[in-house]
């Protein structure tokens, strides 16, 4: 199970990149992924949506159940990943890298830094 | 969770790290590589599935042909015309014609019977059946002390013969014919062996006292079959359109609305829900059950989503998946008649979009 130290994450088990330009990239981990098991389908968001942080802003897909993907921040949409519509599966096998869902504009960047660091969410998934 | 049955092949399923659901009260696999992986196995060589939770029950009399006659009373199919080693897919309906349960009966002799039920349906169906049978017939239900896998997949006929020549049996027994049982009572316990399944794809089902099972399991891995989940099991049979119970079946859904007049014999003058049919069968149905197919890229069909057209609901999907074999999503629908026929275009109705489908024939592979 990798939980790659640069990032941040939420509860939810979605992860968050800091792209040093007032962006974030925003993935799920590779617990979350093998949890939801092989997916199918990914419904990202539109550009220039507005989501505040916990909003519900995409849904995953595997054979036996859909589920939500939040926000961990809040901000603007400023791009999905659209290669995810061809090979849902890029989540499955590649969750930090060319499986991340879609990057946000963050509104208030103090917001990355309340989120769990990779030791505090690797504590989490442990319990 | 504690209450939930372990299957006696649980131990092994644990050991493969396969992911259990609840299903039935039962603790089972949904899959362990991938569900779509076992269900493409299934169809290229073959697989093999826990179905210890599915339902045995004996039905048998002393009295010459009274089992037969009271289950001709309470099933579908014309059971007293079937002979012994034969069994045929059936339904148990209610007195309006509405469906308890799809089952398959088999015939061991004259006057003994063997029925696998649903494993949800189990205590309501023998509850149905006791409560209908005349005195001089008897229902055992042997669920508890059987266990059961399903071998399934082109290669399986081959596998069976395999397995006994590695028991050291120098002349394996043939698979019975499609339908068929083979009744092989053993020093070591009884041992029911079907031409059956429920994938579409040649195959067995092998039902026999429950401590016995993990060696056939064991046996079954070793000649080559893949372990398959229930996932895989609910896609496979989507693809062949048999229908589940509790989803597609309902106790006020009749077989002739869910496409199921193969499976009752209505030239029998008399059985439960037979009235009900043949008022169907002459005023005309509201709604029925069909194959519907997914015509763009969309989020995979569920239980639950509404059917549309022209912005009007006119269906509701029972079940749905994305067949691995076609590469789109399908579903069986409830939809209102005239909207029914094959090529008839409609919308799925999927968290608050609308995407095209069409109705298609039967099955979908």
């Amino acid at each position: 199970m990798s939980i790659p130290g640069n990032l941040r994450f939420a509860e939810s088990h979605e992860w968050v990149r800091d792209e040093g330009d007032g962006t974030v990239t925003v993935g799920i981990s590779d617990f979350a992924q093998e949890k939801l098991t092989e997916l199918v389908y990914v419904e990202l968001p539109e550009a220039d949506r507005e989501v505040s942080a916990g909003e519900e802003v995409a849904v995953v897909e595997s054979v036996k159940s859909a589920s939500d993907i939040y926000s961990p921040v809040a901000g603007t949409i400023v791009g999905s990943n659209s290669s995810l519509e061809d090979d849902p599966t890029l989540v499955n096998n590649s969750p930090y890298a060319d499986g991340w869902l879609y990057q946000v504009k963050v509104s208030d960047s103090s917001a990355i830094a309340q989120l769990m660091d990779a030791a505090a969410y690797a504590a989490m998934i442990a319990e | 969770m504690s209450d939930l049955k372990l299957s006696p092949l649980n131990s092994r399923h644990v050991e493969r790290h396969s992911r259990m659901v609840d299903f039935a009260g039962w603790s089972l696999p949904v899959q362990y590589e991938g569900i779509k992986p076992e269900a493409v196995a299934v169809r290229r060589s073959g697989g093999v599935f826990d179905i210890s939770h599915m339902g045995q029950l004996f039905v048998s009399s002393s009295t010459t042909g009274a089992a037969a006659a009271a289950l001709d009373q309470l099933l579908t199919s014309r059971v007293s015309a079937l002979k012994p080693g034969q069994g045929q897919y059936c339904l148990m309906l209610n007195a309006t014609g509405g469906i308890i349960d799809d089952l398959i009966v088999y015939c061991l002799t004259a006057d003994s019977y063997f029925l696998v039920v649903n494993a949800s349906m189990v205590t309501e169906d023998s509850d149905w059946l006791r409560q209908h049978l005349p005195g001089d017939v008897v229902l055992e239900n042997a669920s508890e002390q059987f266990g059961g896998i399903a071998v399934q997949g082109p290669e399986s006929a081959e596998w069976f013969a395999t397995l006994q020549r590695a028991a050291g049996e120098p002349n394996p027994v043939p698979l019975p014919k499609r339908f068929g049982i083979l009744d092989l009572p053993r020093s070591m316990g009884r041992f029911l062996v079907c031409r059956t399944g429920y994938t579409g794809e040649d195959g067995f089902e092998l039902f026999c006292d429950a401590p016995l099972l993990g060696l056939w399991w064991d046996a079954v891995v070793d000649v080559g079959a893949t372990p398959a989940g229930l996932g895989a099991r609910d896609l496979l049979r989507l693809e062949k359109c048999y229908p589940l119970n509790g989803s597609d079946l309902k106790p006020d859904r009749s077989p002739v609305e869910c496409g199921l007049k193969f499976a009752v014999d209505m030239s029998k003058e008399n059985f439960i829900g037979r009235d009900g049919l043949v008022r169907q069968l002459n005023k005309g149905i509201s709604h029925r059950l069909v194959a519907v197919r997914q015509t763009a890229k969309a989020p995979p069909p569920r239980s639950g989503y509404t059917v549309l057209h022209a912005d009007q609901v006119v269906g509701e999907v029972t079940s749905g998946g994305v067949s691995p074999g076609l590469e789109c999503g399908i579903a069986l629908v409830w939809i209102a008649s005239g909207f029914h026929s094959i090529g008839t275009e409609l919308m799925m109705e999927i968290r608050g979009k609308q995407f095209p489908c069409q109705v298609v024939k039967k099955p979908f592979v």
